[in-house]
């Protein structure tokens, strides 16, 4: 499509993103935008950037052919970018790393984070103790009874675990306290954003972080099937994992996009939480996009299976690839993420997140569709050891 | 000239201080909300700043949150704080109504619908947290073309360029926050607020209010020989949470009369 260079200098992806916090933030918020400018001239910056992410994360994180579970589908051939084989063991360490470098040259010896599934959590504690910082993460208490393996591992790091009792108790309360904490602390912290959402400039910056899944995927990709996927899979919750394999891809001809939110117990319930499926824009934690919002303007209680899908927005520019048919995005049913989580587990020996098991049910789905030469690319973004309580007890199993 | 216009050069022409109370709407109970407004201006109100409720109070300290969430427990949105405006505009048609929240409940009215029914309801100015200058063009628009003020923050943070901008685009009076912080927090500098009042009068051609952390007669006192307004919210909503629908009224009249003493 050519000519794809967003957002525009504040912070707009056409008609979404922007700058809607108080104003408290507002120069903090400027501050940040100069620095990173700075950084991305820099090439030292990029280059630290890219040592930390071999050696610390192991990167480049291998693309596999799925063949056993494509076999049984008859279909389309399904690829895994495997994103749960990097350190702390999922997309988000690629982004905590670009901010903490941020942090530091910032000179901010403290940073606040929030989570949803605890990945982001313990991705932005991992970075805390490896730079020196103290670190803080927000999470709504529903989630931090979900997640007891992740909160355990934030600890083991050295993090102080703050759970959120307001609201819905889940991630998008626990955005809303790390905002507090920033407003508060703006002048000693740096807020460690974990998905392409939140005031410009964080959707770019964590975009501009996470690319480097699409950008390995690209090349990838032309070694191991001497062409690009007919079609890249993602799950969607802010959609941070999706932007960073979509992004380079954009411009790519002949690639289709296809974003995978919640479905919960299915979007014709109303429990779900897919906005750009079901939802229509608004104004929430400093940028507008896609929400899931009542007639009244209320942000309304989101449902899934998987925390990290937990939430009612979603990014910018998420907003703007529907919008102008970049992307398509779909709904996957908390039954059928099941389903996939299971399948991946026994056909090709891989425990994914239940967030990434949306992305590989719509893969699943799709690819008795398509013919055994063409190729699905699943951003398979965590791996779901975090999970096992919550599938357990689905089964009916304590562990 | 707007209502706030009118109110704040009265005030001048006594030499006097504007104090501005704060309840969010629907808190305790919807039907308690007028008369909660007719007791702050019985306190002495100068003009009455009131809480559209919103699930996702970013800006707000637990005080007022949970003032929220006791709001929209009773499903008071924003149609119905235009209806208590209204219902209260039927017994006063002088103190201005400031109505202060989120941008979302704006934006799913529409701008332009929501400033109509607003100026028919007799609201005079609208306070929107989160929307800075930057973003505000279309509201402010919408807003002034039905003769209703915006009002914008500032804050410590606030940059000299900034503030210059603002001050071009503020109606009504500026609310500068008095610390960096939520409301209601506990960590406000008396002599640091006054330096930053007498500093914004070089740029800001309206009325300053100050507000966030304002809690007794003597900060209200101290704050009221720089500012032209005190702003108190969350010291009110915790007097509203401490009495009973019977005695919310009495209370909080008392107070604010207290505040208003203090203040000139």
């Amino acid at each position: 499509m050519g000519q794809y260079d967003l957002p525009d200098a504040r912070g707009h992806f056409g008609p979404y993103g922007g700058v809607y916090v108080a104003e408290t933030l507002m120069a903090a918020l400027d501050e940040l935008k100069a620095e990173y400018a700075r950084a991305k001239a820099d090439p030292a910056f990029w280059q630290e950037y890219h040592y930390e992410l071999k050696h610390f994360v192991g990167r480049p994180s291998p693309i596999y052919h799925a063949k056993r579970w494509s076999e049984k589908l008859g279909g389309a051939q399904i690829y895994l970018k495997r994103e749960d084989l990097n350190h702390t063991g999922a997309h988000k360490v690629n982004n905590t790393i670009g901010q903490a470098l941020l942090a530091r040259r910032m000179g901010k010896k403290r940073v606040i984070a929030e989570t949803g599934a605890g990945q982001h959590g313990v991705a932005s504690a991992t970075v805390a103790a490896r730079y020196g910082m103290e670190c803080v993460v927000y999470m709504g208490a529903e989630d931090v009874k979900r997640q007891a393996p992740n909160v355990f591992r934030m600890k083991l790091l050295g993090a102080t675990v703050v759970p959120v009792e307001s609201g819905s108790k889940t991630l998008k309360d626990a955005l809303n306290e790390a905002m507090r904490d920033w407003v508060t602390n703006v002048d000693s912290t740096f807020y460690i954003l974990g998905t392409a959402a939140g005031p410009h400039p964080y959707p770019m910056l964590v975009r501009d972080f996470q690319r480097i899944i699409g950008l390995e995927a690209i090349e990838q990709m032309q070694e191991m099937a001497g062409r690009q996927p007919d079609m890249v899979v993602a799950c969607v919750g802010g959609g941070s994992n999706a932007i960073g394999i979509f992004h380079p891809y954009v411009d790519v001809d002949g690639v289709r996009l296809v974003g995978v939110e919640a479905g919960g117990d299915g979007v014709e319930t109303g429990r779900h939480a897919a906005p750009l499926s079901a939802g229509k824009p608004g104004v929430l934690h400093g940028f507008r996009s896609y929400l899931m919002q009542d007639e009244d303007g209320q942000i309304i209680e989101t449902h899934s299976v998987s925390a990290g899908l937990d939430y009612p927005g979603v990014g910018p520019e998420h907003s703007l690839l529907k919008d102008i048919g970049r992307a398509e995005y779909v709904a996957i049913n908390d039954d059928e993420a099941l389903k996939a989580f299971e399948d991946c587990c026994r056909l090709e020996g891989i425990i994914p997140a239940l967030e990434s098991s949306h992305a590989l049910a719509q893969a699943a789905k799709i690819a008795p569709t398509m013919s055994k030469d063409q190729i699905i690319l699943v951003n398979l973004s965590g791996r779901g050891d975090k999970d096992i309580n919550t599938v357990a007890g689905l089964m009916g199993i304590t562990l | 000239m707007s209502r706030v216009a009118e109110t704040f050069a009265r005030l001048q022409a006594e030499g006097a201080k504007a104090l501005i109370p704060f309840i969010t709407a629907g808190d305790p109970q919807p039907g308690l909300t007028v008369e909660l407004m007719q007791g702050l201006v019985e306190g002495g109100a100068d003009i009455i700043e009131l809480g559209v409720p919103f699930s996702d109070p970013m800006a707000d300290g637990p005080v007022i949150q949970r003032a929220s969430e006791r709001a929209l427990a009773h499903k008071v949105g924003l149609r119905q704080v235009l209806d208590m405006v209204a219902e209260f505009r039927r017994t006063n048609t002088t103190t201005p109504v400031v109505l202060m929240g989120y941008l979302n409940p704006l934006c799913a009215m529409g701008y332009e619908a929501f400033a109509r029914r607003a100026r028919e309801a007799g609201v005079d100015g609208v306070l929107t947290v989160d929307c800075p200058p930057e973003e505000a063009a279309e509201l402010s628009q919408a807003l002034m073309d039905q003769d209703l003020d915006p009002v914008f923050l500032i804050a410590p943070t606030t940059p000299a360029e900034r503030i210059r901008e603002i001050g071009h685009h503020a109606r009504g009076y500026v609310y500068y926050v008095s610390l960096k912080g939520v409301t209601g927090a506990g960590n406000l500098d008396i002599d640091d607020v006054a330096r930053k009042i007498a500093a914004l009068r070089e740029e800001i051609r309206v009325p300053i209010g100050v507000g966030f952390g304002i809690r007794d007669a003597e900060t209200a006192r101290a704050l009221s020989v720089t500012a032209d307004a005190i702003v108190v919210g969350s010291r009110l909503v915790q007097e509203i949470e401490a009495a009973t629908s019977e005695t919310a009224k009495e209370r909080l009249t008392r107070l604010v009369a207290s505040l208003k003493a203090a203040i000139n």
